[in-house]
Order: structure tokens, then sequence, then C-alpha cells
């Protein structure tokens, strides 16, 4: 099952309108550091002050608004098919079972022959087990200040059920593990004007863009920073984004192609990150900047 | 403090939206004693104005109102801010940010055992100072403290 | 009606905590949207906390708090069990009330 890494990325179509988007953000200056930077993480005087505030921030998160329509979605009855998915879907622990399922993937499944993340998996179920159409849900599939997809507050509602349990993505599974070596090829993968890969901001230690810190997701340590977050309450506009639209609107920020939503490639990309932070402890849903 | 907030409604002297909730049998008898929105004070453009609003002209300085504000915003978006008062006999809190289009942010009333402290999430636009200011026994107390707001680099 | 909130009450010796999360947008009505047009103000002006059917805080307030607003309060006197109320009411009349137990 392992690709061609070209075959991959060409596999990234351009989403309608994502051309459409000029970021106004001025492209990431990766700091300069000495070659030999030390072991223990520096955290300069701003970063301890975030990390101060954040922890009440995440004591009553609004990312709770959102779980609380997820729970109401899962349980109810819907779609064509007028199914719940709390009576049909198998997240990898069961069906129905949602506590821990969101640490356990990206996995394999065989009733998709795919591996895949929580967000492509909970699609698929709403596509197979409720009869919604995959093309209705692409159309929108992330939030925005005045509309919350559905997908969003099951993937919030997902993710709760598996907070302070440690991350542990099946890599001894041969398709997962070479779905992780993909995904690492791809974060390496430098491309577009600025000639970027993942690695340019996430590859090494002490980068930053202003006042945040880029974690370092070639770590566990750096992965889970990256990892706990999404699902995320995001403070910029007050919207619900998941871990499937970050992977796109770094990409935006790359001046690559957006990639197809709920893709192999953002799945492989997902299980090399999560992957990475197997062992470490998921505290998410998060909340960003 | 404003004379009209303890409006006891009588239909004919209600406010428009709280007449119309009564109207419709959707206040239940403690709800309908809540208080009008202080249009005046929340509408004012600077800090004088919204002071003058609530009553507080011309607060004193305390040490005794113990504002606690991060001195860098992650995101001027939702800044938390936490404001207790020491000062014996608080009936009330407010919070504004001087720099804000509508400084006034939020006004509290305690009573039945609520202890004179409340913490809220707040805008800002820009840098600016964030002010307490306590009613006490009559009396306005303030206390204030200056927030930086960035400009953010990554919202990943 | 609106979508609803989500209180938290806990006792901690003989102070009651109290946090709530109220779903909301909060607009100022000076935001610009992402075609240029003015989003009109909607914004929650009131807000109340009953405890065991006594009005323990009365709040108004601006646009200037964040979209879906936190606040945090605490008092003496409440007893595990005791009913938590929470409302408020915005700018259009819109109103919402939810209620938890004293934990």
């Amino acid at each position: 099952m392992k690709q061609n890494i070209i075959g991959a990325l060409c596999a990234l179509a351009v989403m309608g309108g994502a051309s459409a988007q000029s970021p106004k953000k001025p492209v990431a200056k990766p700091s300069t550091k000495a070659a030999a930077a030390p072991a223990a993480e520096e955290k300069d005087a701003a970063t301890l002050e975030f990390e101060k505030f954040r922890a009440e921030m995440e004591e009553s998160n609004p990312a709770e608004l959102f779980e609380m329509k997820g729970q109401e979605q899962w349980k109810a009855k819907r779609g064509p098919k007028n199914v719940s998915l709390a009576e049909s879907c198998d997240l990898g622990q069961g069906v129905g079972k949602v506590e821990g399922a969101y640490v356990k993937m990206p996995r394999y499944f065989a009733d998709a022959d795919a591996v895949m993340d929580a967000e492509r998996r909970v699609v698929w179920c709403m596509v197979e087990k409720q009869g919604f159409k995959f093309d209705d849900i692409a159309k929108q599939p992330f939030a925005n200040e005045t509309f919350t997809p559905d997908i969003t507050n099951l993937v919030t509602y997902v993710a709760t059920h598996s907070r302070n349990m440690k991350i542990a993505v099946p890599l001894d599974d041969p398709k997962v593990r070479d779905a992780y070596e993909v995904g690492k090829e791809i974060a390496a993968y430098r491309a577009g004007p600025y000639d970027f890969s993942c690695n340019t901001c996430h590859g090494t230690d002490g980068k930053r863009i202003r006042m945040q810190n880029l974690p370092n997701l070639s770590t566990p340590a750096g992965a889970i920073k990256g990892v706990q977050g999404w699902p995320g309450y995001r403070m910029t506009g007050g919207v619900m984004l998941t871990h499937q639209w970050r992977m796109g609107d770094c990409f935006r920020q790359q001046r690559f192609p957006q990639p197809k939503y709920a893709s192999d490639a953002v799945a492989y990309l997902l299980t090399y990150m999560i992957g990475t932070a197997n062992g470490q402890v998921y505290k998410g849903p998060g909340i960003k900047r | 403090m404003n004379t009209t907030r303890r409006t006891v409604l009588k239909g004919a002297t209600a406010s428009g939206v709280l007449a119309g909730l009564i109207a419709a049998g959707a206040l239940r008898p403690t709800q309908v004693l809540a208080s009008e929105w202080n249009k005046a004070a929340f509408e004012a453009k600077d800090t004088a104005g919204a002071l003058k609003g609530i009553g507080a002209a011309a607060p004193a300085d305390s040490k005794d109102l113990v504002l606690k504000v991060p001195d860098i915003a992650e995101n001027g978006a939702v800044v938390p801010v936490d404001v207790v008062s020491n000062i014996p006999k608080t009936t009330s809190i407010a919070i504004l940010v001087e720099k804000n289009p509508s400084p006034l942010c939020a006004q509290f009333e305690f009573s039945n055992g609520a202890l004179p402290e409340a913490s809220a999430r707040i805008k800002m636009g820009q840098t600016s100072m964030v002010k307490a200011v306590a009613k006490a026994d009559g009396k306005f107390y303030t206390a204030q403290k200056e927030v930086k707001v960035t400009v953010g680099g990554c919202g990943g | 009606m609106a979508d609803p909130m989500k209180i938290r009450a806990q006792l901690k010796g003989d102070v009651a905590e109290i946090r709530v999360l109220m779903s909301h947008a909060m607009e100022t009505g000076q935001r610009k949207d992402a075609a240029g047009a003015t989003v009109p103000a909607h914004f929650i002006q009131s807000m109340t906390i009953d405890v065991g059917g006594k009005r323990v805080v009365d709040g108004q307030v601006g646009g200037s708090v964040s979209r879906n607003p936190v606040f945090g309060f605490k008092m003496k006197g409440a007893k595990a069990g005791d009913k938590v109320v929470v409302s408020w009411v915005d700018n259009k009349g819109e109103k919402r009330t939810d209620e938890a137990a004293v934990a």
C-alpha cells in the first residue's frame, strides 16, 4: 500500500474557491537558532504568560457548546436511512462506542479498506450508514463565524470522549505503518512558491511566528502539542475547527493547493502526526488562538 | 446607581423588551425584577461617559480592588478578566476597557450571599487599560491594569 | 429558543463556585463580514443568576464581552442540590434560561 509520494500528492485536488483566498498574514520567518539548542524547552515571558491563562481558558472551553450539539446529533436518527450513528457507526471500538475511540485513530477499517482519521471515519458512517451524500458534506465541511457543520459537532463529541487518554495509533498494523511512512514523507515534501514543507515550520525546535510558538511535530512532546489542540475552539472568530481543517489551513499558508476533504493524503499526514504523539496524553478538545 | 434599575413592572412604565416578555407570559416573578439595560452607560464612547452612566463619576483608586488580567493577551477577542473586591460592603463590580469603542463591558450586582467577585472574558480592540469599578457602601472605587494586545502569528 | 448554556456550580468548602458558558454571537454591530457588510448588533444585554429561589447576581452586559461568553461568580450559603437558574436576554429580545444543581 505504500504509494509513490508524487502519486499521493497528485491526489490533492484544488478545492473550488481555495485559490480565491489570499491570506493576509505574511510569510512565516523561521527563526535562526544556533545548532546547539538546549535540550530543555526555552520559554520566554510571553509564552509563560499565555500558558498561565490558557489553563483557565481551557477550564470553561466554548468547545463544550459544540460537544453538546454533537452528542445530540450522534444519538439522533438522521439522514435518508433514518439511522443514528450511535446504533450504526463503529469508530474502531465497537458499534456506537465513543470512549477512547479518538485517540486510537487513524486506524485501518476493513469495511472501508482505508486508513481513516476520526473525521474521515465519521463522514464515512454518515454516508454509508445514514445515507447522506459525501458531496453535500464536502461542499462546506468546515465551520465559519455563522455556520458550524454537523461533522464538526460530531468530531468534537467523539474527541471529548478520549480526553485524558493516551494517544494509541495502532502503528503495529502494517497498513497503518505504511500510512505513517507516507505521512512522514508528505511532511518533508517541499513544494509551492516558497518551497515550504510542513517541516519548514514544524520540523525543529524553537520556531515561531510572531507570538505563536510552533511545535516540533517530529518529536512526541511536540507532536502532542499539535494534536491536543484539535478539534479546537478558535478564539479568532469564535469558530470550532477540526484537525482535518488545520491540515488544509497549513497547506493554504504554504501556498499549496488545498487537499481533498477527508482524503488519503490527509489521513496519512494525520497518521504521521498523531502516531508520533503515541503514548502522550490527549487533553483536547482545545482552545486555540 | 441608576434609580430606574429596579423597575417594578406595571406594563405601562416598563421598557419595551421586558413588557413584551411579561405580556407573553415568558417571565417568572423573580425574573420580572431584573434590571433594565443601562443604555446610556453601555453606549458611552469614552470612559468618562461610561463611568457617569453607572453613577461613578470620580471613583477613588483602591488597592483592595484586585484585578487579575494577563499582561499580554494571547488574543484580543477573548481576554480573561477576574475582579475580586476586598472592600467591605461591595454591592457591584463593573469592568471597562478604556480604548474600546464602548468602554463599558459589564456590570454585576451581588445579593443573597454572592461574594463580591466576578470573572468574564472580554474583547479588546487594542492595547489598553482595563478598569474595574466597585460600588461599596454607596461609594465607588477603581483599579486598573494595562493589557497588551498583539497581532497574532499563527492560529494553528 | 436560543442554544443552551453550560452551568457548573460546585461547592468548595462553604463557597459555591458558579461558572456559566453561554452560546451567543455577541456581535457589537461594528464588525464587517467577509463580503464587507456590517454585521448587525446582536448581544446579550442582561443576565441573572438565582440560587435556591433567590436572586444572587444581576448582570448587565454589552457587546464588548467575548463571543460565547464565560462568566464566573462565587457565593456563600448555597447547599448541595440547590437549584441554580441562569437567564439571559439579548438586544433582540431573544432569551434563554437553563438550570443546574449545586454539586
